[in-house]
């Protein structure tokens, strides 16, 4: 199961800034970033091309950040197609907690990445329903 | 004038004798408790040898510390029969300061509160609306007290539902209040914002008490009520309210002498300061049976004032507290350590060593906000539990300042770090 590198982020100037130097200057690639914001703090989601080296760096430089496990699949990148997965997931009765997607590069495809309480289970009902789930490496270099 | 000349207006010489006689009396008793029996004794102390009232400089301090450790009745020097109530005031470490009182000591507290209305001018024609906390707090039942000995109609109106305050101020024509500063100036705002011109009420006078302000928001008070507003001192140790309170002239706290002997230190030598000399103050209570307290040290800054007053009475005065010389906040009238708030802090491993503490006033309110940072590596990168741990600090904080603070969540490294005289507590109130 993939992961997404979860940060947080007080809600002021400059709190992008510190992270992103950190990930780029040790060779980190970001795929997908989000950010969550509560209104007194925020927590920035990253998709990185190597997860626990990022999430590592950012430890050390005294950052508070931590692996989320998430689940990622690949859907068509046409309209209806997020709908497709949604209304199997909501008659399965699965919580998406937090959700984000990206395009892949020169595909028609895209990556839909969320966060639920039960990776596995979700995983499952959403491979058993057809959709392609994408493993942690595979994600990284999509 | 007076309510009770004799003792009111009595020659420093008298007044000198009957302390003396009492500081005496006041020792005996203390001797006889467990706590004070083994405290004198530790420290060498034979109480036969203060011979005059200046030897009570060689008497050992009590400090808050000591009524921590005689928990729960180390000090008491009564049998528990003859104790008709106790009040208590909220412990660093959970464990309350309590005080104890026979009977006779809650009519000589209601006599001393009488007399210091009655000296301000109230009388038994007054309505008397008490808008102080009512419980283990003094604040309330203590002037509750001496406004019923003085005759006038009480309202034990208590602290908040500011729609109801008015009301009864409307309702029953009040004359006369008792309140927090921070409190009356959020009051007259809902008072204006509800159509009423605090101006037409039948307000004459305010106490004001539990917290420290100045002597501009007094001012600024008195002008937007259209009151006179007089300044009452007090502290639970000492059974709460009234041990000083403005007379008439509104020229400084005369002390209730005949039941306090007060004296001025240097809070770092803990050495005597002649009158007029600004240090800390340090209390005896003279006039408590069921809890005698030697040399008190109350921690708040203030200066005996020398010259008499222009109202007669021979009992000194104090200056209105300056600060203290510890690091206490009253915030919204309650006593709060950050030694409190860090015990709680402390215990809670998904934030960091460091914090800040800052107390705003918003709307006449106070608010106590504290930053503390996440811990980097129990970080678990969901704001449900930020939420909930969040939630769980303030109830945990709750349980120990009584108030209610707002916790803000910070970058781990963000806060100053806890080495050195980091500045902890940030009041941003004007007061």
């Amino acid at each position: 199961m993939p992961h997404q590198v979860s940060v947080f982020a007080e809600n002021k100037p400059g709190k992008l800034n510190r992270v992103t130097e950190i990930l780029g200057k040790n060779n980190i690639n970001i795929r997908a970033i989000t950010i969550s914001d509560t209104g007194d703090y925020g927590i920035i989601k990253l998709l990185l091309d190597k997860p626990a080296e990022g999430n590592e760096y950012l430890q050390n430089a005294g950052i508070a950040s931590t692996l989320v496990s998430i689940v990622a699949i690949i859907i068509d990148d046409t309209p209806g197609s997020l709908h497709k997965a949604t209304s199997i997931l909501s008659s399965k009765n699965v919580n998406v907690e937090d959700a984000y997607g990206f395009t892949i590069r020169g595909e028609d495809r895209a990556v839909f990445v969320f966060q639920v309480k039960d990776v596995h289970a979700t995983e499952k009902i959403l491979k058993d329903a057809g959709f392609t789930i994408i493993s942690d490496n595979e994600l990284y270099y999509l | 004038m007076y309510l009770d000349e004799k003792i009111e207006t009595m020659s420093r010489n008298e007044l000198n004798t009957l302390q003396f006689d009492r500081l005496k009396k006041a020792l005996n008793a203390a001797s006889q408790t467990r706590y004070y029996n083994k405290f004198f004794s530790d420290k060498k102390i034979d109480v036969s040898k203060i011979k005059t009232l200046e030897h009570i400089k060689d008497l050992p301090f009590t400090t808050k510390h000591d009524l921590r450790l005689s928990y729960p009745d180390g000090m008491v020097a009564v049998p528990a029969s003859d104790i008709v109530r106790i009040h208590a005031s909220s412990g660093t470490t959970g464990k309350s300061t309590v005080i104890y009182y026979t009977q006779k000591d809650i009519d000589h507290w209601a006599n001393q509160i009488a007399r210091a209305m009655y000296a301000t001018g109230t009388r038994k024609e007054d309505v008397f609306q008490n808008m102080m906390g009512y419980g283990l707090f003094t604040g309330g039942l203590g002037l509750h007290y001496g406004a019923e000995k003085l005759g006038c109609t009480v309202i034990p109106s208590a602290t908040g539902n500011s729609l109801r305050q008015i009301q009864l101020l409307q309702d029953f024509n009040t004359t006369v209040i008792h309140i927090t500063p921070s409190y009356a100036l959020h009051l007259v705002e809902v008072i204006k914002e509800n159509g009423i011109n605090p101006h037409d009420l039948s307000l004459k006078k305010a106490y004001f008490g539990a917290e420290p302000y100045s002597q501009a928001t007094t001012e600024k008070l008195e002008n937007l009520w259209g009151i006179d507003a007089y300044n009452s001192y007090g502290l639970s140790e000492m059974n709460g309210p009234g041990v000083a309170m403005d007379c008439i002239h509104k020229k400084g706290m005369h002390v209730v002498e005949d039941s306090y002997i007060v004296e001025i230190i240097n809070p770092n030598t803990g050495e005597q300061l002649p009158d007029g000399e600004e240090g800390e103050l340090v209390i005896t209570h003279i006039n408590r049976e069921a809890m005698p307290i030697i040399r008190y040290r109350t921690r708040d800054l203030t200066r005996i004032i020398p010259e008499p007053c222009e109202c007669g009475r021979t009992h000194r005065r104090i200056e209105r507290i300056k600060g203290r010389s510890d690091d206490m906040i009253i915030v919204g009238g309650v006593n709060v350590f950050p030694s409190q708030i860090e015990s709680v802090l402390m215990n809670i491993p998904e934030i960091g060593n460091n914090y800040v503490i800052i107390i705003d006033r918003e709307n006449g309110l106070d608010r106590m906000h504290i930053q503390v940072e996440l811990y980097s590596k129990l970080f678990q990168g969901d704001i449900k539990a930020l939420k909930r741990l969040n939630k769980d600090i303030v109830e945990k904080l709750r349980a120990i300042i009584v108030i209610n603070p707002r916790v803000e969540f910070m970058e781990p490294g963000s806060l100053p770090a806890s080495e050195g005289k980091a500045k902890r507590v940030i009041d941003n109130r004007i007061i």
